[in-house]
């Protein structure tokens, strides 16, 4: 296992282009973090301070942070699906088989190096917020803070499970350019198929459904904490509540995804003629 | 003698098309084998099914005994199919510090193998600088990387300049001579008749030769002849049943053999018989003839 995340690790590492994308999607969030925890002095008029609105405040900081964080995510996209695309207009991938690499192995090799990028990116996002939860939060009891850190879990299932969407885009078209256009494609597939439910059946059954969509459920993992931010900020709102938590079945379902889309990444590799 | 590479009742089809038909041969360990074929034969197809590229119709191979499976038999092979294909953004050394972590090959072997294809003062250089030659050169580095016990060349001088197939043979003759098992895949006859002791003559997917080079066709060679007195030997060489076809070109008479015989025995009797020669060579029929004989039988 580490041989093959070593080899795509040098294959990555020492391109320039996916090296400089690889320090975005993993610097960028943090900058953006950084900045917005800090007080910024509007030229005296009024100071803004993101850190007075309670938005890092224990426990709802890991639900904030995880969700602006997974906003970062398509510049690693990119990289995954330029990794595939880089093996087949180089010819790379055929060289790699003739070497003695198995086409399983090939596939694992990405998969590990995706696994690998998830758990670096969850681990760093858990650093920093742990860190400006401590400064800015009212309570820093352990037992506050370790609440609602399931966030964490989600935010590394859902890269996961997006990466791994990538991956399989990536061996189908070959071509990174189109893979992302393919990305593009089923998301306005899936709202779609959404719409067309919709107005055959009804929009409850329609939202049940694009619940099980592969972007649909990876963006159900975090869902957006706008909503909540108002309710701490106006309680008496009851009508708005919203159901925000991470649920065991959204990581099974997205789960369920990744499993497919690697196991259809190797089955398009086995069939092909190179 | 230790099999290598045993194919059986190969079939490759692509649609409609037969690329490879019901193929068998043998590899042994120790020989130079050719696979002869025009463009479009089914060399690089029978290649890539080997190689773990291209998906089989039907039929089988096995590597070595058969007990280890393909892609653990190619860390003990070493091939370059068609062009050479590298990382462009790392350097020579990068590149096969990659290749020996997908072989398990310690990285002492990277300079070694680039001192014998003379690259080693390049070996920082990134692979996008390097001309064709030099790429060519590195992949035949990245093939001997494992020591192979048998090196695949599918047309190995393809595209190169003259100074760059001069090197690459040279470089395949230097393997050779060491006792590397060699599989060389070509359309280029010289260079087939050069290297190797045995070949395989595909077209159209189908086999039509395999075995030692100079067993190719069952023929006894043929007398290149010069003499002034040109129709007295044409009458002759018509009624000597040892002879078979004789052709005149440009004042040089060809006579193919039907029977074994020597330049003396041969240049005796026309003494005997009166008739002087100013001109007298035994040849063989050279490759590119047996070949396009080969071929155009079908």
């Amino acid at each position: 296992m580490l041989r093959l995340l070593n080899l795509e690790l040098q294959k990555l590492l020492l391109n320039r282009t996916s090296k400089v994308l690889i320090f975005v999607s993993f610097v960028l969030p943090f900058t953006v973090l950084i900045l917005s925890s800090i007080k910024i002095n509007f030229f005296g008029f009024f100071t803004l301070e993101l850190g007075e609105l309670g938005i890092f405040n224990f426990p709802i900081i890991w639900h904030i942070t995880t969700f602006f964080a997974s906003q970062f995510k398509f510049f690693f996209a990119i990289v995954v699906v330029s990794m595939i695309g880089n093996e087949y207009s180089n010819k790379t991938l055929k060289q790699n088989l003739i070497d003695g690499l198995s086409k399983k192995e090939f596939i694992l090799s990405k998969f590990y190096t995706i696994v690998f990028f998830s758990i670096l990116a969850t681990v760093l996002i858990a650093i920093a917020s742990f860190f400006i939860g401590l400064y800015y939060s009212s309570y820093t009891e352990a037992a506050i803070i370790i609440r609602e850190t399931n966030f964490l879990l989600a935010y590394f299932v859902k890269l996961l499970g997006f990466f791994s969407l990538c991956l399989f885009f990536g061996m189908l078209v070959k071509r990174s350019a189109f893979a992302l256009a393919f990305l593009f494609i089923l998301y306005i597939l899936e709202w779609i198929i959404f719409g067309i439910i919709s107005w055959q059946a009804n929009m409850d059954l329609a939202g049940k459904i694009q619940n099980f969509f592969p972007l649909k459920s990876m963006y159900n993992l975090i869902d957006q904490p706008f909503q909540r931010v108002m309710m701490t900020k106006f309680p008496e709102k009851g009508d708005l509540m919203y159901d925000y938590a991470v649920h065991w079945y959204e990581i099974i379902i997205v789960l369920g995804w990744t499993a497919l889309f690697v196991f259809l990444s190797y089955r398009l590799l086995k069939k092909r003629d190179l | 003698m230790e099999p290598i590479l045993t194919i059986n009742n190969l079939t490759k089809k692509f649609g409609f098309l037969t690329a490879v038909n019901d193929l068998s041969f043998t590899i042994n360990k120790g020989n130079v084998y050719g696979i002869l074929g025009p463009n479009g034969s089914g060399k690089s197809t029978t290649l890539g099914i080997v190689l773990n590229v291209v998906n089989k119709t039907s039929g089988s191979f096995k590597w070595f005994n058969g007990t280890v499976s393909t892609h653990n038999a190619l860390k003990k092979v070493g091939a370059i199919i068609e062009r050479p294909n590298f990382y462009p953004y790392m350097s020579a050394a990068q590149n096969l510090k990659l290749v020996c972590k997908i072989k398990g090959v310690n990285y002492s072997k990277i300079d070694e193998k680039l001192e014998i294809v003379n690259l080693l003062d390049r070996k920082e250089h990134k692979f996008s600088t390097y001309s064709l030659g030099m790429k060519q050169r590195l992949a035949i580095a990245s093939a001997l990387l494992n020591d192979p016990e048998i090196l695949i060349l599918d047309e190995p001088t393809n595209g190169l300049d003259p100074q760059g197939i001069h090197q690459i043979r040279q470089i395949i003759k230097d393997i050779a001579n060491q006792g590397t098992t060699i599989l060389l895949a070509s359309h280029l006859l010289d260079e087939v008749e050069k290297v190797c002791s045995h070949v395989v003559v595909l077209n159209k997917g189908v086999k039509l030769y395999s075995g030692r080079v100079d067993e190719m066709i069952s023929s006894h060679g043929f007398f290149e002849l010069k003499c002034e007195n040109e129709n007295e030997l044409l009458t002759y060489l018509e009624t000597n049943p040892d002879f078979g076809t004789v052709k005149v070109e440009n004042q040089l008479i060809t006579a193919f053999l039907n029977e074994p015989m020597d330049a003396v025995t041969f240049n005796k009797l026309m003494f005997e018989k009166g008739i002087v020669l100013s001109h007298l060579v035994k040849r063989k029929e050279s490759l590119e003839e047996q070949f396009l004989q080969l071929t155009d039988k079908l």
